[in-house]
């Protein structure tokens, strides 16, 4: 009986495969039924476990028909490389119908060899479609594989896995895991089949169930910890993370349980720290009243809490010169005006020294209002953190926009980060005009009270170069003037 | 202090990693395990083996050796004025993370970064060890992304690429003016200049490697970077014209974006309205124009609107399309890649498919939907055999017909 026969006869072909995923027996088959010129409406593709459709149904003396021997002048099968590629994944799809969409296309390409670049061509698209949903099943695969590490009475580690993947990617996939973990023994178990590398040996197994898994890895408490402090809540995007984790993953993955919460908890967290870095919404102070005024009612960093009073700043609108410091201390406190303790009467001292008028002068401080600590009776000073200045920088900024002073003078690096933004050394940036964003001259130099602090020879020193830098700015100013 | 445990370490440097937005495990030399005595492989394509619910990809172990910093940058959590809490982890603590994900196939790798302790030396130097301990010691051959200190010497920086896969260094901001308010104790030179030698690095390795088989890699997935969105008052034009130039000068295989997002214990100097993530996501898109479309920075930048901002409503191909609607309608039948890839809502794969399927039909409107994920978007620009967008690219209210109606995400 020749093939042309075969055709005439109306013979229907019901070809059964071993395996769901086996494309060499399908490839082989496939080439056989070509060469007999079998069109595809004749043959039924059957995976095991199925039974098959209404002509394979029919009887054992139909379906199982023998293929006849292709005829010897039949010509060769042809297929393109794409086609290969396409059809050795859309073969491992679960779809039932992918064998006969793989011969009907594998037909037409033997009259049309170069079909598959036809992408318009509607069974060349769900060709396409379904290895592509065969690509993305084993990326997740790759991705979504967790393994839980067990202890063989042999004291070696085993490292199995649960999956549940939608298409028979198992066999395919675990070369995969071979490279990548190839020193390892490890096991990944399916509802489709399982397997299991040694080290050096892969072995296939049967379909396995989640009871057959280990159920847990004191390991996954540390990378739940990670995953949720990699979580940033100030971005929620809860549909990106769907698109690429859909739900149905979520029951083997360890880190999953905790999303619901996280999600559930961002808002308030990003919310909370939002109103921690609140500041009151409020227009630039117009005068120096203002200043006053808004600084003693702020209430932007813990300091103005401690039941003081907010120091305002002493002298012209328009003055040349402005003297910044760093905090008003228990003297200015307690009268309300700047620079009037121990360290205003030497800094008043080494001005008068310089030949710079002090009334001429705009003086402030860094800080509006004291920060202490009682120890006893006493009020003890305690320095401002970097947090507490850069939060009244913008009562700095505002007196700074309205006196409009050539030059800033900076009484030590709390001043100097009032004004710069950073922490300056005195020593490096002293003797040396910085200019500001505006243009106007920072020149930088200590504080008085540090050479109180001082004895001796030190002290000598550093009170030389205090008066030294002083004089800088007198000339500096008389420049300016000029 | 009481003594941290581990589980707090990696609460606390996991936390100070996230404003990180680089997660990319892909585009490196093939590796695998094979015939080695420890694990890993990387294969091209990178792996994102999680996803928070912020979006964003669980690809690597991302955290830093340590969060004590001895800079002040304001946008940085881990800035030395910051309450936030310190920790450190030893190079060994974190080989052992690394393996002990790794092999339960958490992660592809690890992206390393460290607040800068004692000196840049010091803790590139820390850094590198720990790569070092990874490649030499456990024989890892997983993926290891270094982040790069600008201030470190070049010896350190050149041993960190023989260990990592990728290495990176921050420009942190697109202007120089907001990274010496912002960052001042960073130097856009200095952060250039160590970008320009990496890059030399990495050319100078490649073609090492042509001559003899065995030279060593240099960090063969390339060099990135990233820049925070929002935090100053830079314009998205100005974003987009200085990753051009970043990619030009110093061949980059990416640029992030980060949209500055609210930190704990903030800085006062920064703005307290964040930049919306839609700002973000439109600078992607116009990162993507610029490398796989076509698109001259300057054609990005002229589809912004008045303020040198991409409007955010629509995504700047379509906005592109509205702004020089003379070009089209564009023949799918006819018209070069070059003008498909300036069709808004088509891709560059459905551009490749209309070219090879046009070879053997006259394309029908029918056809080009089976080729593209939405018809609806693409229609008004195109014309096919048995469709002419009749007046519809002279619509006024076309734009208005384009805009997908945003809805607010529902909680579950």
């Amino acid at each position: 009986m020749t093939a042309m026969q075969n055709v005439s006869l109306g013979s229907h072909y019901a070809v059964h495969l071993p395996a769901p995923d086996d494309f060499a027996f399908w490839r082989e088959r496939a080439r056989g039924l070509i060469q007999c010129d079998v069109p595809p409406d004749r043959v039924s593709w059957i995976e095991p476990g199925e039974t098959g459709d209404l002509f394979a149904a029919e009887g054992p003396s139909r379906a199982d028909k023998r293929l006849p021997p292709p005829p010897a002048d039949a010509p060769p099968v042809r297929a393109s490389q794409r086609f290969l590629t396409v059809a050795r994944s859309a073969a491992l799809h679960s779809d039932p119908a992918r064998f006969a969409l793989l011969y009907r296309v594998l037909w037409r390409l033997q009259r049309n060899p170069r079909l598959m670049e036809d992408k318009a061509d509607p069974e060349v698209r769900r060709l396409e479609e379904l290895a592509k949903s065969v690509r993305r099943d084993a990326h997740k695969m790759h991705a979504f594989v967790r393994f839980r590490e067990v202890q063989e009475e042999d004291g070696t580690p085993h490292f199995v896995a649960w999956f549940e993947p939608d298409h028979h990617i198992v066999r395919a996939e675990a070369a995969f895991f071979m490279r990548r973990f190839a020193n390892m023994r490890w096991s990944i178990l399916t509802p489709r089949g399982s397997v299991h590398w040694d080290g050096e040996v892969m072995r296939e197994g049967p379909p396995a169930r989640r009871e057959d898994a280990p159920q847990g890895d004191p390991v996954e408490a540390l990378w739940r910890s990670y995953y949720a402090s990699i979580f940033n809540p100030a971005r929620l995007k809860v549909g990106a993370m769907l698109s690429e984790m859909p739900k149905k993953y979520w029951k083997n993955l360890p880190e999953a349980e905790l999303i619901p919460a996280l999600i559930a908890g961002a808002q308030a967290r990003e919310a909370a720290m939002v109103k921690a870095g609140a500041r009151e919404e409020r227009r630039r102070p117009a005068t120096l009243a203002e200043v006053v005024q808004g600084a003693a009612a702020c209430r932007d960093c813990p300091i103005a809490e401690c039941g003081t009073r907010a120091v305002a700043g002493e002298g012209a609108q328009g003055a040349a010169l402005m003297i910044v410091g760093e905090q008003p201390g228990d003297q200015e406190d307690l009268a309300g005006r700047s620079f009037v303790g121990p360290a205003g009467q030497l800094l008043d001292e080494h001005l008068q020294t310089a030949g710079i008028d002090r009334a001429d002068a705009y003086v402030t401080n860094a800080v509006k209002h004291f920060k202490f600590t009682w120890k006893g009776k006493h009020r003890l000073h305690q320095s401002p953190g970097a947090k507490e200045i850069d939060t009244c920088r913008w009562w700095l900024d505002a007196e700074r926009a309205l006196v409009q002073p050539r030059i800033v003078l900076a009484l030590g690096a709390s001043a100097a980060r009032g004004l710069l933004g950073r922490t300056v050394s005195i020593s490096k940036a002293r003797g040396a005009p910085i200019n500001l964003d505006d243009g106007t001259e920072l020149w930088v130099t200590a504080h008085p009270s540090y050479l109180l602090r001082l004895d001796g020879a030190a002290r000598e020193e550093q009170t030389a170069l205090f008066a030294a830098d002083l004089a800088m700015v007198r000339e500096r100013l008389a420049e300016l003037a000029g | 202090m009481a003594q941290q445990s581990l589980r707090q370490k990696l609460e606390i440097l996991a936390d100070a990693a996230k404003y990180d937005a680089s997660c990319a495990s892909s585009g490196t030399a093939k590796k695998n395990s094979l015939g080695g005595k420890g694990v890993g492989s990387t294969e091209g394509m990178g792996i994102c083996h999680a996803y928070a619910p912020d979006g964003r990809c669980i690809s690597l172990l991302k955290i830093l050796l340590t969060n004590h910093c001895i800079f002040d940058c304001h946008y940085c959590i881990n800035r030395k004025s910051s309450n936030v809490a310190r920790a450190r982890f030893t190079p060994q603590e974190v080989v052992d993370l690394t393996l002990n994900f790794y092999r339960r196939n958490y992660i592809e790798g690890l992206f390393l970064s460290s607040g800068i302790v004692k000196n840049a030396n010091h803790t590139m130097e820390q850094l590198v060890e720990v790569a070092r301990i990874l490649r030499e010691e456990h024989d890892f051959r997983g993926y290891i992304h270094l982040k790069t200190i600008p201030e470190a010497d070049a010896e350190i920086i050149h041993a960190a690429g023989l260990y990592a896969d990728r290495v990176s260094i921050n420009v942190e901001l697109p202007t120089t003016a907001g990274l010496t308010r912002l960052a001042p104790d960073k130097n856009a030179g200095q952060i250039e200049g160590a970008m320009g030698r990496t890059k030399a690095r990495i050319i100078e390795a490649k073609d090492e490697r042509k001559r003899f088989r065995h030279a060593p890699r240099f960090a063969p997935a390339g060099q990135s970077t990233q820049m925070i969105v929002g935090a100053d008052d830079a314009s998205d034009s100005a974003i987009i014209g200085k990753a051009s130039r970043l990619y030009g000068d110093f061949g980059l295989r990416r640029v992030y974006y980060s949209a500055f997002s609210p930190i704990p214990d903030a800085s006062a100097v920064l703005p307290l309205k964040r930049p919306p993530l839609l700002r973000e996501h439109r600078l992607y898109q116009s990162d993507w124009l610029m490398r796989f479309y076509g698109f001259a920075p300057q054609e990005v930048a002229d589809a912004a609107e008045a303020d040198g901002n991409l409007p955010l409503d629509i995504d700047p191909k379509l906005a592109w399309a509205l702004k020089f609607r003379e070009s089209f309608p564009v023949d799918v039948n006819r018209a070069p890649k070059e003008m498909l890839l300036r069709v808004p809502g088509l891709g560059t794969k459905a551009v490749a498919r209309i070219l090879t399927s046009r070879r053997h039909r006259t394309l029908r409107l029918d056809d080009v939907a089976r080729l593209t994920a939405s018809i609806a978007k693409v229609r008004p620009f195109i014309c096919a055999l048995d469709w002419r967008p009749t007046l519809l690219t002279d619509r006024a209210d076309l734009r208005g017909m384009l805009v997908r109606k945003s809805t607010q995400l529902e909680l579950f």
